[in-house]
């Protein structure tokens, strides 16, 4: 769809009120410069200590800001133990044995083999599926979120419609802050691009919305499991 | 629901709303809900102070450029494949999106919770043309079904209690079995997921709200703890963003400074559940997401605002923290202030957007008791605000008489120091005398805003001026 | 008093039109405190510093009595006020009348920077950690919302208040919440303030105390007023009355000895 005239005069109107108001036009040096360098620069504001820990402390923190979101978490001394702690989540829950999963090589290249019983189908989510694996880009140890980004390997609807939504996290990717991530996707998409969708979950759906009594899983998932994966390398934090 | 604006009646709606017995007893648990848990979370955060000034820099320094990172927003989003469209008022806002949900054939739209589809009645016009918007925020799916507008910005059916939802969902769900048990919120809770989750899937059109968009890559941004606005967004064909101009940010790093500061003023959370970041539709090779993007940036008054005294409102992040530590709001709720935004930042923000004709009471109606202030993450002075919207209403005669004139009989006399002694030595003398036997009046002439809920203190009688001029010339005299 | 070597320090007294017209012992009691605390008091002429204009908008009115209270006060050491909410009003919003009048600005500063609330002042500038008094009974203090936000001020009274003889202080919960008085608002929106204020009272009640006090007469007469309507037989005074050891003058509303029932404004609980 192409935008209408009438959107083109609109925008005229509010720009022009929006630099009659400011009294500015636009083409000031310094304004634009201070602009350019702010979005080039993008400097970091207040950092809080928390999320400035040694590897092992912050791998400790992620842990306990992941529970304390309602969220539950299992740390796997490899990924290769991934299909047998999956199997284990279900089975813990009288779940179908099933589970739907992105493409990601990180997972595909999991010994699926070693659990039978287990059946592993990839693609997104259409709503049928009671559990979906994902793999994070990314864990944030500040307040126990999981980054997720969307793409063909990890598909946005996995983190949305399964009641059970999986997520592997590896150790090594978990940072401290909120920061870190956004340098680690510049690196990956170039700077000023990001994919389609970044979720950032910090525990399973709620709402407080009846008499204020918090619930889980009001639209999303009604559980989120983390599997962290390995451990970081010492000094890496 | 229709936004019929009903400002002007605020002393009536309050009398109402005082009187409304489930009200009452939902606004009690709005205090002790939201109060100790930001505390909390303010508590565990050593350097939320820190994180506060730094939102309120960040909001500053983007409002002074508000033009340049308008333009960096737009060129970014269009670069990313979706469609930016401004508006210059509610109007033209609705205009836009019906046009185009029209363009897709859309018979219904879900929609994540956004105050801006409060603000420019959305859902009347929608409905009004044939398609059906369905709310998806189970405070904002509830009030929908009973025809209301949102009691508070972020949690919208605060007013109702569980019994009225049972009661609504009984008359909406009616294919539902007569006998179920819908007494527990839980309860309430899953039909509410079932009934939601098949519009989801059907729906063709997904609207959401925006709490911030980011100049840098072109993105809005939508937190929420439900997943719905994300389901909103996710599933259909088109994702049509609604947002005022002033949430623009930055840059990726100055929205992370403001998503610290705001779950925690709102609900005390670290992190809301979901905090998702939406830049242009659906890539080639992606499995999913909306086919295409479109933000609609709503001015409606707003640029008005960046010019005068009332730039520093534009500030705000929407958490709710002024009206969840607001006494007047605890008192007689959102609805009482009659239009889409309620509690001190509503105070502030209404009459710009509505006009002080309308909007004069809000910013009357508050005891400048400075809570709102003391927990605004971005350090809003609004009782400041208020105090210049009322500056405005004396200044265009627009105060009642009978307040103006009250005022104008004390200053004339505490202008007048020669005068206001005698004057208020004698009329003391006389009140307490009329008061001596008691004590104090259970009626006053020209107090009966006050008599009629309280006793008056009688004075002690004399005035300390008086009495102390007595005591320093017996002292000079006895020296 | 005792006058040592070095010569006292000079203070104005503000005592604020409610105090002036309503309660004067209050005025006293402030006297009794900064002289004790080594200060010499004076009184000048005074009316209202303007409060009520500034809220009801009325900038010109507003700017007249600041100008006014400046000028009577700006000789002293220290202007003291027992209002947190008048210090407030005049420490933190006069510089605002004054915005682009650079004649008026320094002045207007300097006046400020020597502007204090009675109970801060004693505590934060003259060092006065305990007072010379006896209270018999369980006071609770309310917050009053200019003194607490705008001055700071939460600790001190507290902390001279249990300098008290025989004086138990029973916290109330919310006591920093508004109690609705809000100046005109009390009676521009009488049913919004009667239900703030319908709260208070039960907090009142509820920490047990025989007594309220507070730093600010308009939230005390607001408190008391409610607490009498609802016939609750709680006393009500001033901070001030208390710290200075005249707590035996008749609580807010309540009659004179000798005019009074049964013993209604004695120091005794009623049984």
């Amino acid at each position: 769809m192409t935008s209408s005239s009438s959107d083109h005069s609109s925008r005229d109107v509010v720009f022009a009120s929006v630099r009659r108001a400011l009294g500015v036009n636009g083409a000031e040096a310094p304004r634009r410069q201070a602009v350019a360098d702010r979005i080039a620069g993008h400097p970091e504001g207040v950092i809080p200590a928390r999320a400035q820990l040694p590897a092992d402390e912050q791998i400790a923190l992620f842990k306990a800001m992941v529970e304390a979101a309602a969220a539950t978490l299992v740390h796997l001394p490899d990924a290769a133990a991934v299909p047998g702690a999956v199997a284990a989540y279900l089975r813990a829950r009288n779940l179908p044995m099933s589970i739907l999963r992105g493409a990601d090589p990180r997972l595909a290249g999991l010994p699926w083999q070693d659990e039978p019983a287990l059946d592993v189908w990839i693609g997104p989510s259409d709503g049928r599926q009671l559990a979906g694996l994902s793999h994070a880009f990314a864990g944030i140890a500040e307040s126990g979120t999981v980054v997720m980004l969307s793409g063909p390997d990890n598909p946005s609807t996995l983190n949305l419609l399964p009641d059970h939504h999986l997520v592997v996290v590896d150790a090594r990717d978990v940072t401290g802050t909120y920061e870190e991530v956004w340098t680690r996707i510049r690196a990956a998409y170039g700077p000023g691009t990001l994919p389609r969708t970044v979720n950032w979950i910090t525990g399973p759906s709620r709402s407080a919305d009846i008499e204020q009594t918090l619930l889980l899983g009001a639209h999303g998932p009604r559980s989120l499991h983390v599997l962290l994966v390995g451990e970081m390398p010492a000094g890496e934090a | 629901m229709s936004v019929h604006i009903t400002s002007p009646d605020f002393k009536a709606n309050a009398r109402k709303a005082l009187a409304d017995a489930p009200l009452q007893q939902a606004l009690a648990k709005v205090g002790p809900g939201f109060i100790g848990k930001r505390a909390a979370a303010a508590d565990k955060l050593p350097e939320f102070k820190a994180l506060r000034d730094s939102a309120r820099d960040i909001k500053n320094h983007t409002l002074a450029h508000l033009d340049l990172y308008l333009e960096r927003f737009e060129t970014k989003a269009r670069a990313a494949g979706g469609h930016v469209h401004f508006a210059v008022d509610a109007a033209q806002a609705r205009d836009i999106v019906l046009d185009i949900c029209r363009q897709l054939g859309a018979k219904t739209v879900t929609k994540g919770k956004s105050m801006i589809s409060e603000e420019i009645a959305l859902n009347d016009h929608l409905e009004a043309n044939g398609i059906e918007p369905v709310e998806t925020d189970l405070g904002e799916y509830l009030i929908q079904i009973r025809g209301e507008g949102p009691s508070h910005i972020i949690a919208p059916a605060i007013h109702l209690n569980k019994e009225q939802v049972e009661a609504d969902f009984r008359r909406v769900h009616a294919d539902l079995p007569p006998e179920r048990n819908l007494s527990e919120p839980t309860a309430l809770l899953a039909e509410a997921r079932g009934k939601l989750r098949e519009r989801f899937l059907a729906a063709d059109v997904g609207i959401t709200g925006a709490n911030f968009l980011v100049a840098e890559t072109g993105t809005s941004i939508i937190v929420t703890n439900e997943g719905n606005g994300d389901l909103t967004q996710t599933l259909p064909k088109a994702h049509i963003v609604l947002a005022s101009l002033e949430k623009l940010v930055p840059t990726l790093e100055d929205v992370s400074q403001l998503l610290r500061v705001l779950a925690r003023s709102a609900t005390g959370q670290e992190m809301s559940v979901y905090t998702t970041f939406s830049t242009g539709p659906r890539r080639a090779d992606d499995l999913d997401g909306p086919g295409e993007y479109h933000v609609v940036i709503l001015d409606n008054g707003r640029s008005g605002m960046l010019a005068g005294q009332f730039r520093e409102m534009l500030r705000c992040i929407r958490c709710g923290a002024c009206m969840n530590h607001c006494p007047v709001y605890h008192a007689v709720g959102g609805h009482a202030y009659g239009w889409v935004y309620p509690g001190p930042m509503g105070a502030v923000l209404t009459p710009s957007l509505i006009g002080i004709e309308k909007g004069r009471n809000l910013p009357n109606a508050s005891t400048f008791c400075g809570r709102c202030e003391q927990v605004c993450p971005v350090r809003i002075p609004l009782p400041k605000l208020m105090r210049n919207w009322r500056e405005k209403e004396f200044e265009r005669h627009l105060t009642p008489a009978t307040q103006r004139y009250g005022l104008a009989f004390w200053a004339f006399f505490a202008r007048r120091g020669w005068l206001y002694r005698p004057a208020t030595r004698a009329a003391m003398a006389v009140l307490a005398l009329a008061g001596k036997a008691r004590g104090r009046f259970s009626k006053l002439p020209l107090a009966g805003g006050w008599t009629q809920y309280r006793e008056f203190p009688a004075p002690e009688g004399g005035t300390f001026q008086a009495q102390w001029a007595a005591r320093t010339s017996a002292q000079k005299s006895a020296r | 008093m005792s006058m040592r070597e070095q010569s006292p320090v000079s203070v104005g007294l503000f005592v604020t039109c409610l105090v002036d017209t309503m309660r004067p012992s209050v005025g006293f009691a402030a006297v009794r405190l900064l002289e004790a605390a080594g200060c010499a008091v004076s009184v000048p002429r005074q009316t209202c510093c303007g409060q009520p204009a500034f809220n009801s908008g009325d900038r010109a009115t507003t700017r007249a009595l600041a100008e006014q209270m400046i000028t009577a006060f700006e000789t002293f050491d220290y202007v003291v006020a027992p209002s947190g909410s008048c210090a407030g009003m005049i420490k933190t919003h006069y510089p605002e009348l004054f915005v682009g009048e650079p004649d008026w600005m320094p002045r207007v500063e300097r006046f400020c920077a020597k502007v204090f609330e009675l109970v801060s002042f004693l505590a934060d500038v003259r060092g006065v950690t305990h007072v010379a008094a006896a209270y018999e009974g369980t006071v609770t203090y309310h917050d009053s919302c200019s003194g607490l936000r705008e001055l700071g001020i939460q600790a001190q009274p507290r902390q001279l208040l249990a300098s008290v003889a025989g004086l138990t202080l029973a916290e109330m919960p919310d006591s920093d919440v508004c109690c609705g008085f809000g100046g005109t608002f009390c009676v521009k929106y009488p049913d919004v303030s009667n239900a703030i204020v319908e709260k208070k009272a039960a907090n009142i009640v509820a920490s047990g105390a025989d007594t309220l006090l507070a730093g600010d007469l308009g939230c005390l007469m607001n408190m008391a007023g409610k607490l009498q309507r609802e016939g609750r037989s709680i006393r009500v005074r001033h901070v001030a009355e208390v710290l200075a050891g005249i707590g035996d003058t008749p609580p807010i509303g309540q009659p004179r000895p000798s005019a009074a029932g049964l013993g209604e404004a004695g120091q005794g609980r009623k049984p």
